[in-house]
């Protein structure tokens, strides 16, 4: 929305729509009816005419509506890792991006798969991403994000799984959180090595020994922030 | 006691509804929380199954217990593995302490967690035995411990479809699971592996009936390492049976 964001210098996401123009009063009814609808006006405080505004994507209900939230956030985690590698941070060493390659591909892979796995036509479209806040030449600012994506990832998936009804869905969930997790784990140790970080008090909760597991209604404002396209979570399960 | 005689006592186990209530009844978890030996149990475990549980109308189904059982089983033995290893003089290099701490806490914290929502359902703890070497060659200990984590989350994964309609408890697995993921990888990382599987005998590269090396052109060990894969009961039980007394 922003010319800084266009400036962003993101290359399109295969398939990738354009921006839908829409005026304003259309606009602030998409707005309202995003879960994340708070998110989307603070972004648009600095524009008084915006002219070019995504349509909001309702994930869907179901079972599909899960996958569709899933593959919305490996969409989002895979845009992430395309860009470190394509932009490596200021002094990289080859074992950090043999590591960072490896969740790329890993991330190419869920998204891929999800997309292949969803019907077309109950499948989102592509999202556009929004990484105007991370400096990719900067080592802190790519890993702190990659660690906050993938913990947002792991209680997702955690806090998804009892709203998924088919167990072969819940099983190809499984399969993906803990990669998600083995993911946390290195990048926490990243940048804090030897440290009780990989699996730390502020993210397993030390009494318990559990990782968080959210709901979708909370997952999606987070994410929201790095995604341009409006997402709607309203009709997905919620018990 | 032998594992299999505790599955074997398990799958008997089939209580009334008044019983399988109780699983989750304010007054059995005041009843343990008031026995001497649950009194070490931090309070804040009984306070997070209170808030988990107290809204929950459905007792867990009988095959819920089991899995609950089964991973409990599992958990004492990383449990006594840690502490033991810890506990061994010069076994763990200062270095790597502090993340051998972090892993023996949450181990200790699973079996206190599960042995509390299980209540009087509970098994008991195994005797269990380590091969010569295990807590004094670290090398040894480090691969013995990759084997635990690795072979935990296959196991927890490997249960999640039997959970589908006890979501409470599907959820604490799940909760669980990802923690013994993160375990896996610190593990491997300090082995100087990977944090993550390439299974060279998983030959097929399709997930839900699609082809991952045609649809994304990646390379194998890619592929697999973005699909971490389940172990049945059996297979876990396999693995485990060395360590049993």
């Amino acid at each position: 929305m922003s010319k800084e964001q266009k400036d962003s210098g993101l290359t399109m996401l295969p398939g990738q729509l354009e921006p839908v123009m829409v005026g304003r009063r259309l606009f602030l009814r998409y707005a309202g009816a995003a879960v994340a609808g708070g998110a989307v006006l603070a972004s648009c405080k600095d524009e008084e005419n915006p002219t070019t505004v995504p349509s909001s994507v309702d994930l869907g209900m179901g079972d599909i509506g899960i996958l569709n939230y899933a593959y919305a956030l490996e969409q989002l985690e895979a845009a992430f890792y395309t860009q470190v590698i394509a932009t490596p941070f200021t002094g990289i060493t080859d074992a950090e991006k043999t590591l960072l390659t490896d969740i790329r591909d890993h991330e190419i892979i869920h998204r891929e798969f999800f997309k292949a796995a969803i019907p077309v036509a109950n499948r989102i479209t592509d999202l556009t991403p929004n990484f105007t806040g991370i400096n990719f030449g900067d080592r802190a600012s790519v890993l702190g994000t990659a660690k906050a994506f993938e913990d947002l990832g792991v209680s997702a998936y955690n806090g998804a799984g009892r709203l998924i009804k088919d167990p072969n869905y819940l099983v190809l969930a499984g399969k993906i959180v803990s990669v998600e997790a083995r993911h946390a784990a290195a990048i926490r140790d990243l940048l804090n090595p030897k440290s009780a970080d990989f699996a730390g008090d502020d993210i397993v909760a030390p009494t318990t020994g559990l990782d968080p597991a959210t709901k979708p209604a909370d997952v999606l404002p987070t994410a929201q922030k790095f995604v341009q396209t409006p997402l709607s979570g309203a009709n997905l399960p919620t018990a | 006691m032998n594992l299999f005689k505790i599955i074997s006592e398990i799958e008997q186990f089939d209580p009334e509804a008044t019983e399988r209530y109780s699983f989750y009844s304010r007054r059995n978890l005041i009843k343990y929380g008031t026995n001497l030996a649950a009194a070490a149990i931090p309070t804040l475990v009984a306070t997070t199954f209170n808030q988990a549980f107290a809204q929950t109308a459905t007792p867990p189904s009988a095959a819920a217990i089991e899995v609950a059982n089964f991973a409990l089983t599992l958990e004492y033995l990383e449990d006594e593995f840690y502490r033991t290893g810890l506990a061994a003089a010069g076994l763990v290099p200062a270095a790597d302490k502090t993340v051998i701490i972090q892993i023996s806490k949450h181990e200790t914290a699973h079996v206190n967690l599960l042995k509390t929502a299980l209540g009087a359902g509970a098994v008991a703890k195994p005797t269990f035995k380590f091969p010569a070497g295990t807590f004094t060659n670290y090398t040894t200990f480090l691969a013995t411990a990759r084997a635990f984590e690795d072979t935990g989350v296959q196991a927890y994964k490997g249960q999640a479809a039997t959970l589908i309609n006890d979501k409470d408890i599907l959820q604490i697995a799940l909760q669980i699971h990802s923690v013994e993921a993160r375990h896996a990888s610190e593990i491997r990382r300090m082995q100087g592996m990977k944090g993550w599987v390439s299974d060279t005998t998983q030959t097929s590269f399709t997930q839900a009936g699609i082809n991952l090396k045609t649809l994304t052109g990646k390379s194998d060990d890619a592929i697999r390492e973005a699909f971490d894969e389940p172990l049945t009961k059996d297979a876990v039980l396999a693995i485990v049976k060395p360590f049993l007394a």
